[in-house]
């Protein structure tokens, strides 16, 4: 059992405020991904929750009590570093064993504990090896062994898979996934990697300079961004913008004209919304189609396949380098004229502040 | 081929000149104490070794006592120097605060005040306080000579040391004392022994406040040494014995502790 | 404040407070610096007040205010000036000798070479002799006009020998003490050699640098943070130079020799004029000070504690 209520949590250094007011709610069990750019607060955040810095004002609860001024090992936490912080002078197993040693549990307990969690992560054969001597994958397994052993109601992950490389990523991705599922605790994962939060949260919280974006699931935020930074953060390749004038608004959405004059109706609605305001035009690289009538229409500059996936880069009336997303070996040639079409429905509308026109259907996937 | 030869031996005759010309001095003063005293003050190499001049040091001064007080003493005080040092140099480097650099740069400050500004009161201070010709007297003096240069080497090697080993050591619920004992003090043992051995030549051979504040009781072998300067400067071979039996324990230690001197020595200056 | 300034005990309850934690940490700089303040303040205190008093060892009867007579009598003592002149020329020689050749050596025994190891370690054996023995060989068995090998050699060559200590004394000095210092200058930069990217040098060399463009525009700018260091330490020790002088020439002949260290020592111990010493100690802190501000200015900058 473990909720996580944050209450109006900031933190300044001197003048320089870093995180500016969080209110979030962790349920128990839940997998919560803290993604964002380098520097907007995310790390910092997961470390006042852990205890290693102090926070300035707010209310940090656990299960409902304050914790602001509980000190890191008594919060009931465990925290998997970005770089391991492995003690390099301990073996393995007094690695994993070290915060039991600490809180003076027998040797007896402290070896079963530490063997089972070798059996979970399979370090059996490396419980007497020194972390000089093993691979990256099996120094992160032994870090969140550390973690385990504690059997803490709350596990914190910085960035755990930024010095891995990619091949050991996904799998190690898929390991945490299973020991979530595995172990039942609540888990809080930092990452600046959109497809680590896709893949394993529960729930995604998008931060910027120190201020949450938009808290959801991973489809709530794929569909229905809340604005322009959440839309261009969720989703690879990124979303496309494209300057647009409104037409009108009607029942069916809002119209809106292309740079190329071309005009198109997105499902938002569009209330306050005037003919001639300029709005942004976000469309995904996988929603458009290759289509001879379709109405945006352009010059292919740049093909990369992958075999699987076809991306198209390509100039169009108000934007240089627009990519398309195809599935399959597309046969498109360099400098061919191409057209596409989109599904209004997954096409998005931001206003000049940058907020997304709310949909006037929710997407069937996302209650 | 030929090009990198010939410079390679011009590289070898050329180290190997230099480092027999800084050691010349010294291999002098082991050769000249084997020296009968007629030997002794000519440059001859072929000679008669004798232990002769070893036995008049001997009868003439207790060299035991000597070397006792110096070992003693510098022991003493590098062991205070760095006890008061490590949690200073652990302050620093892992909670600094907006007055860390200047409270550091402070430190070496004071290491430039030059003893002798302030010998006379510390002399005064000492004869009241009965410390004069003390071992502790010398030890306090040579733990608070060394240490800002003490502070100064653990700190270059703490900062080395990556904050979220100690972090994890907290999550683990490590106090401040777990994290120095079990966490900080293991890592960073190379650097803490490279420290103590220089803070412990520094104190074998410090002979300022050595010879104006101790005479007999706890003078060490620096003192030792001053006694054989003037009146016989001329015997050379028991100059060179006494030099030598003054010298030959901190050389030999130095000779077998110097690779880890030597990884130690950088205070920093090397990133 | 007394109580937390003592730092905590270590079994201090750190975990009833998290927010106090950081606080007590960073106050286990406080031992340290308290002591070294103590070891700073009360001495300092005492020879200021001695220096403005008339205080004789050996005459008790001499006592009372001196106001700043110690003082102009020590400006106009000639005495005083040839001191503050030799510990600036010791203190600038030894390190410019120190410096320089201690950078050739460091990039010469970082080439390899047969025996380089054992090579090494004789060079930097000078570093462990106490400046009490280092100045009396130097002066009885290297220098000395007669019996010294430096004599016997001359000798040899139907050279006059040369009596070092009397017609060369200062330089003699700064001999010996180059020697003392040449090891620790070597160890350090040695260090730093060896820390040098080879990359770069092979970038250079791939650009088209010699060995001599490569020394100047690569190894020597990669140096100069371990120079600064070598600077600063050296003359933390090299402005209080004094067994050398004390074992060798006594501050002679006349007062040839005679650094700030030696006259205040001399006027402290010989002449039992405490108040004359005091003020010459307080010039002496003040010397160091103004060397210190600069130096430390200077090498804090390059090393970004």
């Amino acid at each position: 059992m473990a909720t996580l209520t944050l209450r109006n949590i900031k933190k300044a250094y001197g003048a320089a405020e870093v995180i500016k007011g969080i209110d979030l709610d962790i349920e128990d069990r839940e997998f919560v991904v803290f993604v964002g750019p380098s520097g907007c607060g995310k790390s910092t955040l997961l470390r006042m929750i852990a205890g290693l810095e102090p926070i300035t004002s707010g209310d940090l609860s656990i299960d409902g009590k304050r914790v602001n001024e509980v000190g890191p090992a008594d919060r009931g936490l465990a925290m998997v570093f970005q770089s391991y912080a492995l003690y390099p002078h301990m073996t393995v197993a007094q690695n994993m064993g070290f915060a039991l040693r600490l809180a003076k549990v027998p040797k007896a307990e402290r070896d079963a504990k530490v063997a089972e969690a070798a059996r979970i992560l399979q370090l059996g054969p490396y419980l007497e090896r020194r972390p000089k001597d093993l691979s990256g994958g099996q120094r992160q397994r032994v870090a969140i062994g550390r973690a385990i052993v504690r059997a803490p109601k709350v596990f914190l992950f910085d960035e755990p898979l930024s010095n891995l490389d990619a091949a050991l990523r996904g799998q190690t991705r898929i390991e945490i996934a299973k020991l979530h599922e595995e172990l039942a605790v609540t888990m809080i994962y930092v990452t600046h990697d959109q497809i680590e939060a896709m893949t394993l949260a529960d729930k995604i919280v998008v931060l910027q300079a120190g201020r949450i974006e938009q808290v959801g699931s991973p489809l709530e935020l794929y569909h229905h961004p809340a604005n322009i930074f959440v839309a261009g953060f969720i989703g690879s390749p990124r979303m496309n913008m494209l300057p647009v004038a409104v037409d009108g608004v009607s029942a069916a959405g809002v119209s809106v004209r292309l740079p190329s004059g071309v005009a198109l109706t997105i499902p938002c609605s569009g209330a306050g919304l005037s003919a001639g305001s300029a709005l942004t035009l976000g469309i995904r690289p996988e929603a458009l189609r290759p289509d001879e009538n379709g109405p945006i229409a352009g010059t292919v500059k740049l093909v990369e396949r992958l075999g699987g996936l076809t991306l198209l880069h390509v100039e169009t009336e108000g934007i240089e380098d627009m990519i398309v997303q195809l599935e399959g070996l597309s046969l498109v040639d360099l400098h061919q004229q191409v057209r596409f079409s989109a599904d209004g429905a997954a096409l998005h509308l931001f206003d000049q502040a940058g907020q997304a026109l709310p949909a006037l259907a929710r997407h069937s996937l996302v209650a | 081929m030929t090009d990198s030869l010939t410079k390679r031996l011009v590289i070898a005759i050329l180290g190997w000149t230099v480092a027999l010309l800084l050691f010349f001095p010294i291999f002098w003063m082991v050769l000249t104490s084997f020296k009968s005293e007629t030997d002794a003050i000519t440059a001859r190499l072929a000679f008669a070794p004798t232990l002769a001049a070893y036995g008049e040091v001997f009868a003439r001064a207790n060299y035991l006592a000597f070397a006792l007080n110096s070992v003693v003493i510098s022991v003493g005080g590098s062991v205070l120097a760095l006890a008061f040092a490590i949690p200073a140099a652990y302050s620093m480097a892992f909670h600094p605060t907006q007055r860390t650099r200047g409270t550091l740069l402070w430190m070496l400050s004071t290491k430039m005040l030059p003893p002798v500004g302030v010998l006379v009161p510390i002399y005064l201070l000492f004869r009241t306080t009965h410390l004069l010709d003390t071992r502790t007297g010398l030890i306090l003096i040579y733990a608070l000579m060394n240490l800002p240069i003490v502070v100064w080497m653990l700190f270059t090697f703490y900062k080395e040391v990556p904050h979220e080993i100690l972090e994890a050591g907290r999550m683990d619920g490590a106090n401040t004392w777990a994290e120095v004992w079990h966490l900080l003090m293991p890592l960073t043992l190379p650097g803490v022994a490279s420290t103590g051995l220089l803070s412990l030549i520094l104190c074998w051979n410090e002979a300022f406040w050595s010879l104006n504040l101790t005479s007999s009781s706890a003078a060490p072998l620096t003192t030792f040494i001053a006694s054989f300067s003037s009146p016989e400067g001329l015997f050379f071979a028991k100059l060179s014995a006494a030099s030598t039996m003054a010298v030959a324990p901190i050389l030999i230690f130095g000779w077998f502790s110097q690779k880890q001197l030597v990884q130690g020595l950088t205070f920093g200056a090397v990133k | 404040m007394s109580a937390s300034l003592t730092g905590p005990a270590p079994g201090h309850d750190a975990k009833a407070a998290p927010a106090a934690r950081p606080v007590a940490r960073s106050l286990l700089v406080m031992p340290s610096v308290l002591v070294l303040l103590a070891w700073m303040i009360v001495p300092l205190a005492m020879t200021l007040w001695f220096s403005v008093r008339q205080y004789n060892l050996l005459d008790p009867s001499i006592h009372g205010f001196a106001g700043i007579d110690n003082y102009t009598y020590l400006v106009t003592d000639p005495d005083f000036w040839a001191s503050l002149e030799n510990t600036l020329i010791l203190l600038v020689a030894v390190l410019v000798i120190t410096v320089c050749l201690g950078t050739l050596l460091a990039v010469l025994f970082n080439q390899p070479f047969p025996g380089r190891n054992v090579a090494r370690v004789l060079a930097i054996s000078p570093f462990f002799v106490m400046p009490t023995v280092a100045a009396l060989i130097w002066k009885n068995l290297l220098m000395h006009p007669i019996y010294g090998v430096l004599g016997v050699v001359a000798h040899a060559f139907g050279v006059p020998p040369v009596d070092w200590f009397a017609h060369y004394p200062l330089f003699s000095v700064i001999a010996i003490v180059s020697w003392e210092w040449l090891p620790f200058a070597l160890l350090i930069l040695l260090t730093a050699v060896q820390s040098l990217d080879t990359d770069q040098l092979e970038a250079a060399r791939m650009d088209g640098a010699g060995s001599i463009a490569q020394f100047f525009f690569i190894t020597l700018p990669h140096l100069s943070r371990a120079i600064s260091v070598v600077i600063m330490i050296e003359t933390i020790f090299l402005l209080s130079v004094f067994a050398e002088i004390f074992v060798t020439t006594a501050g002679g002949p006349g007062n040839a020799t005679t650094n700030l260290a030696f006259l205040i020592y001399s006027r402290a111990l010989l002449q039992f004029d405490v108040g004359g010493a005091s003020a010459g100690g307080m010039v002496a802190i003040l010397l160091a000070n103004i060397v210190a501000f600069f130096l430390v200015r200077t090498v804090a900058r390059r090393l970004e504690t």
